[in-house]
């Protein structure tokens, strides 16, 4: 990541030490991820120790601390979404982007997530794909979907 | 500064306002078992071994006697069947970790806690935070730090710190009741610190070092 933009997001939190979490919060937006050079520039601007910056970094399940893909899919896993087959869901999802839940595909392209409630279990079962919502998933549909992200030539 | 009176196991005890039942304990030659407390350091509350019952106004309540301050007319209570089964409880758990820490199987003798109850952690780290505070709070160096949470909660030794800081210093060695620190050490100093491995012929850091 670059460093301007660094400190471009640390300069609109006006460098404050209370200002960590948003500060990480909005690195983690536009890079999806936590690089160490932000850590380290964080501290440096904010002197807070890298210590500190990475147990919260680390404490908090938004952050990452490695790169992510371009498209994030979550998959919920809560009791509601389950009974009505989360995990065909979870496995069709796999199976289409070929990563397991946790990883990044060599490409960047996806990163997959388990959660294990999204709030909308009426729904269920939900995928969450780029923070958009998908409702009432079948196992079809969730591996369409991820197949179609970025346009259906650039799928295998 | 105002004194408070308070009891603890019937014996009539004062102490500064704002000091902790620990303190005023202490000061009345009154043991309470501690693993993570260290004169030098703020309470951090973390291993609960000192839970002690407190009763004020008619009603008994758990604390933790080394961040609980003081109070008036507190009655304090350092052991009981209901405080010997936590801390039997909290010992069981802790004996998952670190089996062969002496502190914690002396208390473990003590209050017949279970070395078999819980199934054995692979870290034997008991999250005291004596080395992570004793760096932050007395050597201000921030070398090793907690990272996760919850049961992935662990310590962590920032390489560009740790190279830089720990070789000299190693304070917080003999603090640390399990020796997982030392154990963490010696895997960050294999992993990340170079320098400290290739000792002459290296580096950025030791400046003067040929």
């Amino acid at each position: 990541m670059d460093i301007g933009r660094i400190d471009a997001i640390i300069d609109r939190h006006r460098s404050e030490a209370s200002s960590l979490i948003q500060i990480l919060l909005d690195i983690q937006a536009e890079n999806r991820w936590i690089p160490g050079e932000a850590i380290s520039r964080i501290g440096e601007r904010l002197e807070v120790p890298a210590a500190r910056i990475r147990h919260v970094a680390t404490f908090y399940k938004a952050f990452s601390l490695v790169p992510r893909g371009r498209h994030e899919i979550h998959v919920c896993m809560g009791t509601a979404c389950h009974v009505r087959g989360a995990s065909r869901v979870l496995d069709a999802s796999q199976d289409a982007t070929g990563i397991r839940p946790g990883e990044t595909d060599p490409g960047m392209k996806f990163s997959l997530e388990t959660v294990n409630c999204l709030g909308c279990c009426a729904l269920g079962p939900v995928v969450e794909i780029d923070g958009k919502i998908h409702g009432r998933m079948t196992a079809a549909r969730a591996a369409e979907t991820v197949k179609g992200l970025e346009g259906p030539r650039k799928t295998e | 500064m105002k004194e408070i009176r308070l009891r603890i196991d019937g014996k009539e005890v004062a102490a500064p306002e704002g000091a902790t039942v620990l303190e005023a304990a202490k000061t009345a030659g009154i043991r309470i078992p501690t693993l993570c407390h260290h004169d030098g350091l703020e309470p951090f509350g973390a291993c609960r071994i000192c839970i002690v019952e407190a009763e004020a106004r008619g009603s008994s309540r758990l604390v933790v006697s080394c961040v609980y301050p003081v109070e008036e007319n507190l009655a304090v209570r350092t052991r009981s069947p209901r405080i010997d089964r936590i801390r039997k409880t909290i010992l069981d758990l802790l004996l998952a970790h670190a089996p062969d820490s002496p502190q914690v199987s002396g208390l473990a003798a003590e209050y017949g806690a279970l070395r078999d109850r819980f199934e054995k952690e692979g870290s034997f780290c008991i999250h005291c935070g004596l080395c992570v505070r004793y760096c932050a709070e007395v050597k201000k160096k921030h070398a090793v730090g907690f990272i996760g949470r919850g049961i992935r909660k662990e310590i962590c030794f920032i390489p560009e710190v740790a190279s830089r800081e720990c070789k000299g210093c190693k304070e917080c060695f003999p603090l640390c009741p399990t020796s997982y620190l030392q154990a963490a050490y010696a895997l960050a100093e294999s992993l990340a610190l170079p320098c400290v491995i290739n000792r002459g012929h290296c580096c950025s850091h030791g400046a003067q070092s040929p």
